[in-house]
């Protein structure tokens, strides 16, 4: 993107002033979204909080599992991000970026966003399940159809990005992206029945039953639910953010390119065959 | 759409007949994968017999892997993927015509490979059918999936570890149902062949084959 024009002989000066020069033009985010954005994160914060609250002291310890019931609260609801929402907000949005009518640079950045964050989840996911699983099964892992999938989930998701960080013009690397994680999102599907199949064809029911007991204490149920309330307004914050990363990050690519070219066009409308021939000798 | 796959799967096939690529450097690759699994089981018989059909299925994926990337490297020099561009082949003909090259060197590979199952590991074949199925329809898919995923890695200066990276584990089903399909017709796992691990293995290949032909044209504008 930043070669030189042809005519250039002598080598460009460094472009320092691009960098010092303030950031002309910052796309602004309009002043109700920056409302929203905040208020998103003030209800995550307060509902994770009482989730915190309620989960470690008002709820009350489970009868065959003890205190360790508590992970209750938050691995299913990150579970849920993770391979759901997180996912099923990339693919759809790598959807209607392909699609031509509805093909604009925003579902791009929602995708990488929710990628990205989903990536986050999905660590979370297994990393809160392995933490779960020690006590309770002896062993961290366990090859469950669950826990494999989602493995290979977080594997196609560290994909993804690896792909984003290969340099392209920006509609290539949507594009590519889009492909991959609509073939992904085709997979998921066949991934989770195969390995299903696989354990349960050898191994009688699956080890994760103890998840959710059908008795469910009334206060363990309410605080469940703002568990996966909290968890999922966390994510929406998370999205705006990094959504907004992936914009001002465009818009710092864009003034570097911007200034290396003005640059360069100024040089070349200040070099005339005198001073070429006194700056040589 | 026909005509062009024909048309580029008879071109890809005529290279790989004229340089012997695959058949002279990816083969034996997919032999050794056999020699090394047997050295990492031990020389147990009652093992490798019983690994047999897993570490089959896992050499046909590294195989696929270096044929895709074969696939890609013979046309990456001479512009050839611009030609086709401009020669205006349908991409749909496109990627049928690359995945059957693709599918029927894999063929080739998985014949040698099943012989050195039965003779290396020890494998007895009980039933023929499920196994020849199974093998046929976890190569489409395979081939399906590998074509589209190394159109995407093709002009990437990193295409040669992203590609494994991508493709790999988009194609964990097949390993798991081939290798539970071949478990059943070598008499070697519980459970029959057919259902549901060959019912697998076809809508994976009809779903990447799908998927193949309605973005292969865009991946192709991609690059």
């Amino acid at each position: 993107m930043t070669t030189a024009p042809p005519r250039l002989t002598e080598p460009p000066s460094p472009p320092q002033r691009a960098r010092s020069e303030p950031a002309a033009g910052v796309p602004g985010r309009g002043r109700r979204t920056t409302w929203i954005v905040r208020a998103l994160g003030t209800a995550a914060v307060v509902t994770t909080a009482a989730t915190v609250w309620l989960g470690l002291w008002v709820t009350p310890p489970d009868q065959t599992q003890g205190d360790l019931v508590r992970l209750v609260y938050l691995h299913p609801p990150i579970a849920w991000v993770a391979l759901y929402l997180a996912f099923g907000t990339a693919a759809v949005s790598s959807l209607l970026w392909l699609w031509p009518r509805t093909r604009s640079p925003f579902w791009d950045r929602v995708a990488v966003a929710s990628v990205e964050v989903g990536t986050v989840y999905t660590v979370l996911t297994l990393v809160t399940g392995s933490v779960w699983g020690r006590p309770t099964w002896g062993v961290w892992w366990v090859w469950d159809a669950r826990l494999t999938s989602t493995a290979l989930l977080l594997v196609m998701l560290l994909g993804y990005m690896a792909l984003r960080r290969v340099p392209a013009d920006p509609d290539t690397r949507a594009r590519r992206c889009a492909v991959v994680a609509l073939v992904a999102a085709a997979d998921v599907p066949i991934v989770h029945f195969s390995v299903n199949w696989w354990r349960t064809l050898h191994q009688s029911a699956s080890v994760l039953n103890a998840d959710l007991s059908p008795t469910i204490h009334g206060a363990m149920a309410w605080t469940l639910l703002l568990g996966f309330g909290a968890v999922t307004l966390l994510f929406a914050w998370m999205l705006a953010i990094r959504y907004r990363i992936e914009v001002l990050s465009e818009h710092v690519r864009q003034g570097e390119i911007d200034a290396a070219l003005s640059e360069r066009r100024a040089e070349g409308e200040a070099v005339d065959p005198d001073r070429d021939r006194g700056r040589s000798s | 759409m026909w005509r062009d796959s024909a048309l580029v799967a008879g071109k890809d096939l005529r290279i790989e007949l004229r340089s012997r690529v695959v058949l002279h450097q990816v083969a034996p690759v997919a032999v050794l994968v056999l020699l090394l699994f047997a050295f990492a089981l031990g020389p147990d018989r009652a093992t490798t017999v019983r690994a047999a059909a897993g570490v089959f299925w896992v050499a046909v994926l590294f195989a696929t892997v270096l044929a895709v990337q074969r696939s890609f490297a013979v046309e990456a020099s001479e512009g050839t993927r611009d030609g086709l561009r401009l020669a205006g082949l349908d991409p749909a003909g496109v990627f049928l015509g690359k995945a059957a090259a693709i599918a029927a060197e894999l063929v080739v590979l998985e014949v040698l490979l099943a012989v050195g199952v039965v003779w290396l590991y020890g494998a007895h074949v009980r039933s023929v059918g499920p196994l020849v199925v199974a093998g046929a329809a976890g190569t489409v898919g395979l081939a399906a999936a590998g074509t589209l995923y190394g159109a995407l890695a093709a002009g990437l200066r990193v295409r040669e570890t992203l590609l494994p990276f991508l493709l790999l584990p988009v194609v964990a089903p097949v390993v798991v149902a081939g290798t539970r399909a071949w478990q059943a017709a070598l008499g070697t796992g519980a459970g029959g062949a057919w259902d549901p691990w060959v019912v697998l293995l076809i809508v994976f290949a009809a779903v990447y084959l799908s998927i193949g032909v309605l973005l292969f044209g865009q991946l192709q504008e991609s690059s």
